[in-house]
């Protein structure tokens, strides 16, 4: 019997009992629906971190100043200043891992413009900042090394503060805002960049030269660096060596002895940002683990209603014998049958799980990505569930006597 | 051998086994049928003519003796050569027609076609010749609900025939039949004969053995009465024929 044949046989007597075939396919298409629509979600979730890290700067490394004791109390990192601008200097130029390095000094302050006024986080740093956060101009241009050089009043407004001083899709370029008692032309506007991992708004900042900052908000350039560094590494390979590098060279420029505490401390993002991926990871394993014990309970289905299905067309079987019919393609003709079955529940699983994945998405604003491989697995696995569990009714089925068979009442 | 008989049993015997017991259903049963003849197997239940039937139709295999069906041993063939046989050399009737439910007649006259691989439109051409042999042309897309006892039992004898076999085996064919539809079917039956189409026949009813041209009785499983006689038509053949080719 040619394969074609045996196949359409399958369909036909699949199709005979449309409402059975239907109930029986069930379990696999909901399975299947299910691993699609978990790994889906599952994906977009972890692309949205990926992107969320990747918005904060790539192969990035933050130096915080260390703690201060006093009076046996320990203050928090970052509660003495103990960074200097000559410690950026050195992570600049003396860390061959180190591609750029850039101040962050914060605080926040009230900008007023001409009608309106926001109180937002002010960040004090050189060019570079931008460059470590991917972060370029909308319009206008980002500040200049001759800005800070010259302790310019020049400021650079993210999105949100661009709309709450001027209004949307307003052009503040030229204009002129109050930071404090200082007059500040702004020169140029962010991208927007959206959430922090933690859902903070990145574009509710404004930025300005270090030097100004440090000369207007913090009232003198001295010695000490009263912020964080950002530091970005030659490449995601080198963000390890860079931290050691790092380390080792703000532990011998402050003179810490072998075994003595640091008196900074440095984080690593990529770290952070692999963790929290791993977590993401871990759930959607779990959740598609489940909808995968789905699977197996629609194959466990699809073995039951085949095994009713030999039983109850003993006497079929027994004709299809007497005129002709070799055990082998009895065997065939009900592992297609079973195939048909699994296979179709299947297909018609993986467009209800992409629906019911772009349904969530759309629904509740989830991010999800359908994954094309995953789709193929899924197919492939739903086929050999048809023929593991098909193989059992179906040798049953092809060993049965013929004489027996026809006699079944 | 030229003047072989089509089917040659030989000191045939068949015991089954259940748990303890034997049960020795045919004891040394030998049979000659030639091309073309119509033989009438008779007996009461549990006389073995069923267990005959079933060694006649290659559906199962004696405990001993030889069984030549075409000039080819069968009695020691496996499973897959006796289904080889029963397709290219034997045709099928039962008492309970055995057509597939919610299928067309044409497709049920197709079945036997599909398990030799002829290809669809030569199959589609068999079948639809056949049915129209058997007197039902007109019928080809019913499925069995469809169609009355006796057209059941017409499609079912198309689907013996449409592989030319050599001998066709009906079992109690007109069982679950009323006397008229008997009647019709007996005379088909004797049509084929007379196209050379060697027929054995199973059955328990006197008047329908007579239409046969040798009548074989089993009792205990072994032959007791081997007779042949001229056979009685089924009933006028102008009525026959006309029934027959429409």
């Amino acid at each position: 019997m040619n394969p074609l044949v045996t196949i359409l046989v399958a369909f036909r007597a699949v199709l005979r009992n449309k409402m059975r075939s239907f109930l029986t396919t069930l379990g696999i298409i909901i399975g299947v629906a299910a691993v699609i629509a978990m790994m889906a979600i599952g994906a977009g979730a972890k692309a949205q971190v990926e992107q969320a890290f990747a918005a904060m700067g790539t192969n990035l490394l933050i130096v915080m100043p260390g703690s201060t004791t006093s009076g046996g109390s320990f203050g928090g990192f970052g509660s003495m200043p103990t960074l200097t601008w000559d410690d950026l200097a050195a992570i600049r130029t003396e860390v061959p891992s180190v591609r750029a390095a850039a101040p962050q000094l914060r605080s926040n302050q009230s900008i007023v413009s001409d009608e309106l006024n926001w109180t937002t986080s002010v960040t004090g740093t050189s060019p570079d900042y931008f460059e470590i956060r991917s972060w370029p101009a909308a319009a206008g241009a980002v500040f200049t090394q001759s800005d800070i050089d010259a302790g310019s009043k020049v400021v650079v407004l993210g999105q949100t503060v661009v709309e709450r001083l001027f209004g949307e899709s307003a052009n503040p370029i030229g204009q002129t805002v109050r930071i404090g008692q200082s007059p500040f032309a702004v020169v140029g506007v962010l991208e927007k960049k959206g959430q922090s991992p933690s859902g903070q708004d990145y574009d509710d900042a404004a930025f300005i030269p270090m030097t100004t900052f440090a000369q207007r908000i913090q009232g003198g350039l001295g010695k000490y660096l009263t912020g964080t560094i950002f530091v970005q590494a030659t490449g995601s390979e080198t963000t390890q060596r860079a931290m050691k590098d790092v380390q080792a060279l703000l532990r011998d420029r402050h003179h810490i002895a072998p075994g003595g505490e640091d008196d900074f401390s440095i984080r690593n993002l990529s770290e952070v940002a692999s963790a929290q991926q791993q977590g993401t990871e871990t759930m959607t394993t779990l959740l598609a683990s489940v909808a995968a014990v789905s699977l197996l309970v629609g194959g466990i289905g699809i073995m039951n209603i085949m095994l009713v299905s030999v039983t109850e067309r003993t006497r079929e079987i027994g004709l299809r014998m007497a005129i002709g019919a070799k055990p082998r393609s009895i065997l065939l003709q009900f592992l297609v049958e079973a195939l048909v079955l699994s296979l179709t529940g299947g297909l018609i699983g993986v467009g209800l799980g992409v629906g019911a994945a772009s349904w969530l998405a759309d629904k509740f604003r989830w991010p999800m990505q359908i994954q094309v491989d995953v789709i193929a697995i899924s197919v492939v696995f739903s086929a050999l569930v048809g023929v593991v569990f098909g193989i059992y009714p179906a040798r049953k089925a092809s060993q049965l006597d013929p004489i027996d068979a026809l006699r079944y009442e | 051998m030229v003047d072989e008989p089509l089917i040659r049993v030989a000191d045939v015997e068949k015991v089954y086994k259940t748990g303890d017991v034997e049960v020795r259903a045919l004891r040394g049963v030998s049979l000659d049928v030639r091309p073309g003849e119509f033989v009438a197997i008779m007996g009461s239940s549990g006389s073995g003519k069923s267990t005959l039937m079933n060694l006649l139709g290659c559906l199962d295999r004696p405990t001993a003796g030889s069984y030549r069906l075409a000039g080819r041993e069968v009695a020691r063939m496996n499973k897959n050569e006796l289904a080889e046989v029963r397709s290219e050399i034997l045709g099928f009737v039962f008492q309970s027609f055995n057509l597939l439910a919610r299928t067309s007649a044409l497709e049920n006259v197709e079945l036997p076609l599909v398990y030799r691989g002829v290809g669809g439109a030569e199959r589609h051409r068999r079948a639809k010749h056949a049915l129209e042999r058997v007197g039902l042309g007109a019928r080809l897309d019913h499925t069995p609900a469809q169609l009355s006892g006796g057209q059941q039992q017409r499609v079912a004898i198309a689907r013996a025939l449409v592989g030319d076999p050599k001998v066709i085996l009906a079992d109690e064919p007109t069982g679950n039949l009323d006397s008229q539809t008997s009647v019709d079917v007996m005379a088909l039956f004797q049509e084929l004969g007379q196209a050379g189409i060697t027929i054995v026949l199973v059955t328990h009813e006197p008047d329908i053995a007579e239409c046969a041209s040798r009548v074989v009785v089993v009792k205990d499983g072994l032959i007791v009465t081997d007779r042949r006689q001229e056979p009685r038509p089924a009933r006028a053949a102008s009525t026959a024929s006309a029934e027959v080719h429409p």
